[in-house]
């Protein structure tokens, strides 16, 4: 596989975690209780971990001397290619619970073909290291769709309507590019297609358990992040988290 | 420094490990926590080879600069120290003194065996207090205060404390 295609194979990992990472950062001191406020910043610390192993692999790959704060500071909206799902706005805390919830499941899945499946050793490792993790997120927002869906007349109809406004954009979790293609040719990538139905199997059993309908698997699905095409929320997560090493250039602590 | 013997420089230098504390919990140094791997010469160089136990976790950067800081006070000129990620960090690794200087520092140490990592919803553990050692005790957040912990407490004694979560 050509370094170049490798590259883009692996940023579309790394954004993914390194977007959703920085998203749930922004709940850090605004938590709905304490406890809840420290688990969604571990979280996020947990995925910008992970990103942080996967740009600075894609950097190496790359070959061209760019490092994991390069390629996180000073890379623009079209060269982002995690899928819309880790941009959305957190919404309310249910909100933020579904999205959680849905990259969970399909992150705990994609690591674990990764980790049995890819021949390239730096990416079972990394995915190997992620899946314990993502393991415990799995939990975590699982058990909050049960305690919310299974909760009070009020929750219940909040985190519906979350499910139902969030659905749209699981489907792009699962589609296969052609750089998708050409890894798994490679024997690097996954099949994430294959992976649907482990995942809506998953989520229907959490729904289930959470007294919440599931939505129509065939329901019509937005994509375009893997594409680089991307809602307007991505170009204000990144003038937030870049705003300091654009304005300092080569600052050091 | 000269070193004439390899093999007793690499058991000196294990030694130095166990001084090297992590940070955010300080009972626990690098070779009984697991996160020192190996240590080993590359012809003249000397390698010390360490695992992060949590992907994000700040402590690694300490780790490693404090293992560097402890080969140079003992007068090592030509080291390295090097990251792996594989085999990923495991609670199995933390050595028995490990377990009972957490457990006396008021932090629950890892119950044997790693979790179900198939399991959709958290488990119920019992978890025995470590200040009473009661096991009448509930979990708060499978997410504690640093990334290696989980929030716990006590419904006897009413402490909160810390379960150093297996992973």
């Amino acid at each position: 596989m050509e370094r170049q295609e490798l590259f883009n194979y692996i940023i579309k990992w790394a954004d993914h975690s390194l977007i959703l990472g920085q998203r749930l950062g922004e709940w850090c001191g605004h938590g709905p209780a304490l406890e809840e406020d420290i688990a969604l910043t571990n979280i996020s610390l947990d995925l910008i971990g992970q990103a942080r192993s996967l740009l600075t692999y894609a950097g190496e790959v790359e070959g061209k001397g760019r490092d994991e704060d390069q390629l996180a500071f000073f890379r623009d909206v079209r060269d982002f290619k995690n899928p819309l799902l880790a941009e959305l706005p957190n919404g309310h805390f249910g909100d933020t619970v579904v999205r959680q919830f849905f990259s969970d499941h399909f992150l705990f899945l994609a690591y674990e073909a990764m980790m049995e499946q890819s021949s390239d050793e730096q990416l079972k490792a990394i995915a190997a290291k992620s899946i314990k993790e993502v393991a415990y997120h799995r939990k975590h927002s699982s058990d909050w769709i049960v305690r919310l869906g299974d909760g009070t007349e009020e929750s219940q109809a909040k985190i519906q309507q979350s499910v139902d406004d969030i659905w749209e954009f699981t489907g792009e979790l699962f589609t296969m590019d052609d750089n998708d293609r050409l890894a798994l040719e490679a024997g690097v990538g996954i099949d994430v297609s294959l992976l649907r139905d482990a995942w809506l199997k998953n989520v229907q059993t959490v729904f289930e358990a959470a007294t919440i309908n599931m939505p129509d698997a065939e329901a019509w699905m937005q994509q375009g992040g893997k594409q680089g095409l991307h809602t307007e929320y991505l170009g204000y997560i990144l003038a937030e988290m870049q705003h300091i090493p654009r304005a300092y250039p080569n600052a050091q602590w | 420094m000269v070193i004439e013997n390899k093999e007793n420089t690499i058991k000196e230098v294990w030694k130095l490990l166990e001084k090297v504390e992590d940070p955010e919990v300080p009972v626990l140094d690098v070779v009984n926590m697991g996160v020192a791997r190996d240590v080993f010469f590359e012809e003249e160089k000397l390698i010390v080879v360490i695992t992060p136990t949590y992907s994000g976790c700040p402590a690694m950067d300490v780790i490693g600069h404090n293992v560097k800081v402890a080969l140079k006070e003992a007068g090592f000129e030509d080291y390295e120290v090097r990251t792996t990620l594989s085999p990923p960090w495991t609670t199995d690794w933390l050595t028995p003194i490990a377990r009972q200087r957490l457990k006396e520092y008021g932090i629950a140490p890892p119950e044997d065996g790693t979790p179900d990592k198939g399991r959709l919803l958290s488990e119920d553990k019992v978890i025995p207090c470590p200040n009473c050692n009661s096991k009448n005790t509930t979990m708060v957040s499978i997410f504690g205060s640093t990334s290696c912990k989980a929030h716990y407490k006590c419904k006897d004694c009413l402490e909160p404390f810390d379960y150093f979560k297996c992973i």
